[in-house]
């Protein structure tokens, strides 16, 4: 009995919270609704509707090519900087310690440092660009095109997010035994070949799980493109969450919005579904 | 013969003790641009936002300050509904958000590693759920529900979901903490005369502490940064949290256009408690950061 009350405020709390807006979103998914009109089923109609709206599939491929470019990035760069810095030595924990201080900061803070940073006359980047004479002229950075803006974003993301798989990755690194380590390098095998065939094979869940939870990340951006794009141009830049924002909260299309979310949580469940295996092997 | 081997050893083991000291100088060298970098931007942000309103308007920007100001703290503090007001709704939110985390996950975590409830497992794989469904999708139910509760436009109603992000890891982590806590010392503390309530506050609490502080410091952290929950929700001005008065402050021109000097400092005050917490905290948040992705 003492057990149950206990767990009845976290029962109760999950419930009205999360089980219940997600049995909702099922209901109003097959209804259309505008707030203003009552709800009106429409059967499969709203995902009929997505499979032929245009902006659904270009925000869709725009998230996947977004998450595609993103990953590599990270994960490469991740690793590089945790096989830097994995040693514990003065200047290394503090070299850390920097990486991973934007990982703290909030994304919503960060873009909009970003934003003043890549912004054409004022921005900081222009003008060392300009000064580095890699470019003759101001670039327009964000939301007149779309590869440009593209990058932009990912050069904030990589510097804002980088020091989470690199925290992880030294972790892993650091708990390999020493004595792996130390009858290879008697074996004489070069520093490149201990990472390809010792360190990195010993840390590969890491870095399957950090991939998995970082495409995940990617997969529902939403900030980062709110504040330094606003989607554009053209919506180009509109990622899933972004669409589905836009068609739930400025267009009131409850019943669309609703749809096209739970699409979205069937594609993020399948990364998050292969992240929970990985995680219960390591427990098992 | 055997002297000039030995000699010949020598010599290489020096020359490699001479390259191995060159690419240790190099990586240090490597390692110290990279801090560099990765710094530079925070810094521009703190120079921007101390330079003289003209001078943070500057086309093209200055690199350091020709002067000192407070005229962007002094636009920020007095923008629109004032930042007292937006300081104190992420704030009250945040604290909101630590007071239901705490209420909820500390007595389910010790439930869930004391007790031999039927049906343990699958109560906690529902606690769990927010897990598997992502927030993000799950923002226009609850904003229909809320909206018939009077929950927008209420700091209760965006901690409740702040709370729900975090819940499943701070439910999680507790759960952890509990079970590592010596049953014998319970059990001692019942003999004494303790009842449950007793001895969960006064003997397994204490033990857990670190782990209270680690899901504290994460649900102050998520709730104080979060966005999308906030835009969503909080559609009158003077119930903006700090990102959402700031991300307005971007295209909201003050004097033709955006006050990048004003902008900057909302960017030092927002980011100013996390690195805070970050650097007095940094073992709770890193142990948390490992335990909760390592799940």
């Amino acid at each position: 009995m003492i057990a149950l009350a206990y767990l009845a405020p976290a029962i109760l709390f999950v419930s009205a919270f999360t089980f219940w807006p997600f049995v909702q979103m099922i209901w109003v998914s097959f209804h259309s609704w505008s707030l203003i009109t009552p709800p009106k089923p429409v059967g499969f109609g709203n995902f009929i509707k997505a499979w032929s709206d245009r902006q659904f599939w270009i925000s869709l491929g725009y998230t996947l090519k977004y998450t595609a470019l993103i990953t590599p990035i990270l994960m490469v760069g991740g690793y590089l900087i945790a096989l830097l810095t994995a040693e514990n030595t003065s200047l290394k924990r503090a070299v850390r310690a920097v990486v991973f201080l934007p990982v703290v900061i909030g994304l919503g803070t960060s873009s909009l440092l970003w934003y003043w940073l890549f912004s054409t006359d004022a921005g900081l980047v222009n003008r060392v660009l300009l000064d580095l004479g890699i470019i003759g002229q101001r670039v327009i950075w964000l939301g007149v095109n779309e590869g440009v803006s593209t990058w932009a974003i990912i050069a904030s993301i990589a510097w804002k997010v980088i020091g989470f798989g690199m925290l992880l990755f030294v972790a892993a690194i650091q708990s390999i035994p020493k004595d792996i380590n130390e009858a290879t390098m008697v074996d004489g095998a070069s520093y490149w070949q201990r990472t390809a065939f010792i360190t990195l094979p010993l840390t590969l869940r890491t870095v399957l799980l950090v991939t998995l939870i970082s495409m995940i990340g990617s997969l529902l951006a939403f900030d980062q493109f709110y504040i330094m794009t606003a989607g554009q141009p053209q919506n180009s830049t509109a990622t899933s969450v972004f669409y589905v924002y836009l068609n739930s909260f400025p267009y009131l299309k409850l019943g669309y919005g609703a749809a096209l979310s739970l699409i979205l949580a069937a594609i993020v469940l399948a990364f998050t579904l292969l992240q929970m295996m990985l995680t219960r092997r390591s427990a098992g | 013969m055997t002297a000039s081997i030995a000699m010949e050893h020598g010599g290489t083991r020096r020359m490699v003790r001479g390259r191995r000291k060159r690419i240790g100088y190099l990586l240090s060298a490597i390692c110290i641009l990279l801090a560099l970098v990765m710094i530079l931007p925070l810094l521009a942000a703190v120079l921007a936002s101390i330079k003289p309103a003209a001078e943070a308007a500057a086309i093209p920007p200055t690199y350091l300050p020709h002067g000192l100001s407070a005229d962007s703290y002094v636009n920020l503090w007095a923008y629109q509904a004032g930042l007292p007001t937006y300081l104190f709704n992420s704030f009250a939110t945040a604290f909101l958000s630590i007071a239901l985390t705490l209420l909820i996950a500390v007595p389910a975590g010790y439930s869930l590693a004391r007790f031999d409830l039927p049906g343990k497992e699958v109560i906690f794989v529902f606690l769990l759920l927010a897990l598997i469904i992502p927030y993000q999708a799950l923002l226009t139910p609850i904003f229909l529900q809320f909206a018939s509760w009077r929950l927008t436009n209420s700091l209760l109603g965006l901690a409740i979901i702040h709370t729900a992000i975090q819940l499943p890891f701070s439910v999680y982590v507790m759960r952890n903490s509990f079970e590592s806590v010596p049953r014998d010392l319970e059990e001692a503390a019942v003999i004494d005369g303790c009842n449950s309530l007793q001895v969960l506050l006064m003997v397994s609490l204490p033990i857990t502490l670190p782990a209270v502080v680690t899901i504290s410091l994460f649900a102050f952290i998520t709730s104080w940064n979060e966005f999308l929950g906030a835009l969503v929700m909080m559609n009158r001005q003077d119930s903006f949290t700090l990102p959402l008065i700031l991300a307005a402050a971007r295209t909201q021109t003050s004097l033709g256009g955006t006050d990048w000097g004003m902008l900057q400092a909302g960017v030092v005050v927002s980011v100013l408690p996390c690195i805070a917490i970050y650097l007095f905290l940094q073992k709770y948040y890193v142990s948390g950061l490992l335990s909760g992705a390592v799940k």
